[in-house]
């Protein structure tokens, strides 16, 4: 709590040194220092500031659309399997977190920073976790939750307690609980429908399905197998991506790769998606069946959103931990919660609110694990012994 | 190869070092004028001992420090003495300093060379001491201090620092090249001060001639003496060469926050200061000269320099053929120098490099904030988190930053190097350092 706070005061300070031209003035002490500061005097007039003098060509702007971008091939797949239909849910939702973001911006004094592509990810994030029947206004009333109240009143990029399109999806849940639960539709059969035949929101209602983690929590294994065809059927469509689910979560081969590509590139690495993906399949199949050790663990990854929260959600920098060993633990709690709420709880999907939770965890886990120093001080420091 | 390395942190900046590394050391020219800042490192300020309009030879002491820790500072021309001023200084903003003039065409001192081996412990140290010879690595300690170390401590190894991890900079690669020779004496000579048989040269496998060259050098003279010198290759990786993840590569030795390399029996010397304890200890030749690299992509002609210490900035430009395109001047290395505002800043002891750097080559954008994505946290060889102290200083609580190490830092620049949002972390940690000393 108390790093949050502090945070917040840093969000509170930042936007007032960024108004005066990144000058570190620290009136109480005394110091003044500048930064990027041009000599004023006569020319010839050379950059100052303090070292080091190069850098490494990695942005933050860079990272964002490099997610961003690793995120097509399932969007994709997703007009293959549900139709144009969620990628205008997508645009929308990107459109409203963009707009979102201006405004909350403009109207907090802050600079407006909407090019750095963060908000962005948030609309292409939420728009894949929420079902491709719900109406099209939808995405707007998440993106205010997502982008203004988890965000930028936290004090904006960096300083977010949780993830923002998992906030955006909670309230949502919450908020419009029948079309978040029951717009479901099923693939698209491409040689029945012609173009654009789901863009109408009333078309909906009368192909609406079940996904196949409702089918297995409430009817079964053998209910699931009668919709969805034989368990060798159901993976190799599953880990493909043709089945009912959210927009862009179905796809399994194509958030893996793109997860692949994210750490070839170095902007996540394997701990976090690893440890939850492997926590949700040894803990469904050892809780998930009629007996002890009778789950089915593969279906529990392939189905829902468990490898689009690994990779892409629970990854998120500002709301996981950052040293190795915390994101481990990071990872088999969101695993844990999940499956715990998978097979104990009220809904049939848990990943959403199992990142939500662990991301109230962070603070504490960054707290709890640092870095190993380098043979730190053998006594007390300075002004602790005082 | 073994590649012994530290294991914690580091980074693999681009090297630029082929701009210079090919290129023998050239002997500059003494400029018309020199300027010896009264203070050029760690260390009291020197007192002048000569007076204006005062005639003085190359090699003379112009400035001593009686009590306090220093080193003696000799003119490096023959001339006459202009004035006792302040001046601009790379580190120190303005210094008051020895303005001299220099008389043209005078010839230079010329210093006999004689055995070593003849002279004690002792007469051995005086001379290092009457050199005025300091570290020339960086913080320049006083090299006749260092060698004494406390009786308590039980030293048993000497490290020769040839890893040079900053890029572009070659002032170490060169000398090793060319004086091997003189290297190996001066560590023989540094092993008789400290009394110890051991010695070990690390250098970075990035300068595979240089290694080339040390191990030669130290098979010629094995017979000599009995000690042993031992060459070791070493894993390019910044910070290789600071003093801390030096020892640990070389010998696995941690020296703990607030200590010393004693503290675990070792003593680092650099390069150009085992040069110069070479030319002190067999010449008595004092430390008014120094090799320096001068590089980057914004002067005509890059080049190692020998340049006599006081020389201008502004008149080495002149003689490498002036600047195109120049956004920032840097002194020292480009991962831990100080950048420059004017160009009439003299070369001090411990000036390892002067850069000359263009827009393509260094970044002077703004700042955002942070992310938490943790590079920094993998970047930093003391296992430190850059990060947090950053939200720290910016919410004006840099005084409680002292949980996070912040005094281990040595300000490597490694964390905001690898800034994705381009914080000045080094920066941030300063302001800390400063903020708890106010704060007592």
């Amino acid at each position: 709590m108390k790093r949050f706070l502090l945070r917040l005061t840093a969000a509170r300070y930042g936007s007032q040194s960024e108004e005066s031209e990144k000058n570190y003035g620290l009136g109480e002490d005394g110091t003044i220092e500048t930064l990027d500061k041009k000599q004023s005097s006569s020319e010839p007039t050379w950059s100052v500031s303090v070292s080091p003098h190069i850098r490494m060509g990695k942005t933050t702007a860079g990272i964002m659309w490099t997610v961003s971008a690793s995120l097509i091939p399932a969007m994709l797949l997703s007009i293959y399997v549900f139709g144009f239909r969620g990628l205008i849910i997508t645009l929308v939702s990107v459109i409203s977190c963009v707009v979102v973001e201006a405004i909350s911006q403009k109207a907090l004094g802050r600079p407006i920073s909407v090019t750095d592509g963060s908000a962005v990810i948030t609309g292409i994030l939420m728009a894949f976790v929420i079902p491709p029947g719900v109406p099209y206004w939808l995405p707007m009333i998440g993106a205010v939750g997502a982008i203004f109240i988890n965000k930028e009143l936290m004090g904006g990029l960096g300083f977010n307690v949780w993830n923002p399109a998992l906030v955006g999806r909670a309230l949502l849940m919450a908020a419009f609980p029948v079309y978040m639960t029951a717009a479901w539709i099923p693939p698209v059969d491409w040689s029945q429908s012609p173009l654009g035949v789901f863009l109408g929101a009333g078309a909906v209602d009368t192909v609406s399905t079940a996904t196949p983690l409702y089918v297995l929590k409430h009817y079964g294994l053998g209910a699931l197998t009668k919709q969805f065809g034989e368990l060798n059927t159901i993976y190799r469509n599953f880990f493909i991506g043709i089945r009912p689910g959210c927009i862009g979560e179905t796809s399994a081969v194509l958030i893996l790769l793109g997860g692949l590509f994210l750490m070839v590139r170095g902007i996540i690495t394997w701990h976090i998606p690893v440890s939850t993906i492997a926590s949700v399949a040894i803990l469904s199949w050892i809780f998930g069946g009629e007996t002890w050790f009778g789950g089915q663990p593969l279906v529990h990854v392939l189905s829902g959103g468990v490898m689009l929260g690994a990779f892409y959600m629970a990854t998120d920098y500002a709301t996981s931990p950052s040293v190795k060993s915390a994101q481990i633990i990071f990872g088999v709690g969101v695993g844990a919660l999940t499956v715990i709420i998978r097979l104990k709880g009220g809904y049939p999907e848990g990943v959403c609110y199992a990142i939500l939770l662990m991301n109230c965890l962070t603070p504490a886990l960054d707290e709890w694990f640092q870095p190993k120093r380098f043979a730190p001080p053998k006594q007390a420091p300075v002004a602790s012994a005082k | 190869m073994a590649q012994p390395t530290f294991p914690k942190g580091g980074i693999h900046p681009a090297e630029h070092k082929e701009l210079t590394e090919h290129l023998a050391i050239e002997e500059m020219p003494a400029p018309s004028l020199v300027v010896l800042p009264l203070s050029m490192h760690f260390g009291a300020i020197a007192q002048p001992v000569v007076k204006k309009k005062q005639e003085i030879q190359e090699g003379d002491v112009i400035a001593t420090v009686e009590k306090a820790l220093g080193a003696t500072i000799h003119s490096s021309v023959t001339g006459t003495v202009k004035s006792i001023e302040a001046r601009p200084h790379p580190t120190m903003v303005r210094c008051d300093a020895v303005v001299i003039e220099t008389t043209p065409d005078a010839p230079r001192r010329t210093y006999e060379k004689e055995d070593w081996r003849k002279l004690s412990r002792e007469q051995l140290l005086a001379r290092v001491k009457d050199a005025g010879i300091v570290g020339l690595g960086g913080a320049g300690f006083p090299t006749h201090v260092k060698l004494s170390p406390p009786p308590t401590a039980k030293v048993d190894t000497l490290i020769l620092n040839g890893a040079e991890c900053e890029p572009y900079l070659t002032t170490d690669h060169r000398i090793m090249l060319e004086s091997s020779d003189e290297l190996v004496e001066g560590i023989k000579i540094i092993l008789k001060i400290l009394g110890i048989k051991r010695a070990i040269v690390g250098i970075e496998l990035n300068k595979p001639d240089a290694i080339n060259a040390m191990s030669k050098a130290a098979e010629r003279s094995a017979g000599a003496d009995d000690v042993s010198v031992n060459v070791q290759g070493l894993r390019v990786k910044y910070p290789q060469g600071s003093e801390k993840q030096l020892i640990q590569s070389l010998t696995g030795r941690a020296v703990p926050g607030g200590g010393l390399p004693f503290d675990v029996g070792v003593i680092v010397q650099n390069v150009s200061t085992t040069l110069a304890i070479f030319e002190a200890a067999t010449m008595r030749k004092p430390l008014y000269e120094k090799v320096v690299t001068v590089s980057g992509r914004a002067i005509n002609r890059p080049a190692n320099l020998r340049v006599r210490v006081g020389t201008l900035v502004s008149d080495i430009v002149d003689y490498l053929g002036g600047t195109r395109d120049l956004l920032k001047i840097v002194s020292g290395g480009p991962m831990m120098g100080f950048a420059m505002s004017t160009l009439d800043v003299p070369i001090t002891k411990t000036s390892s490099g002067v850069l000359f750097l263009n827009s393509s080559e260094t970044d002077t954008g703004l700042h955002g904030p942070c992310i938490h994505c943790g590079w920094c946290l993998e970047a930093c060889p003391m296992g430190l988190l850059p990060k947090e102290v950053g939200i720290y200083v910016e919410a004006g609580k840099g005084h409680l930053t002292e949980k996070f190490g912040v005094f281990d830092c040595f300000e490597c620049g490694s964390c905001a190097y690898v800034c994705p949002a381009k914080r000045p972390l080094v920066q941030f940690v300063r302001l800390a350092k400063i903020q708890i000393k106010k704060r007592g």
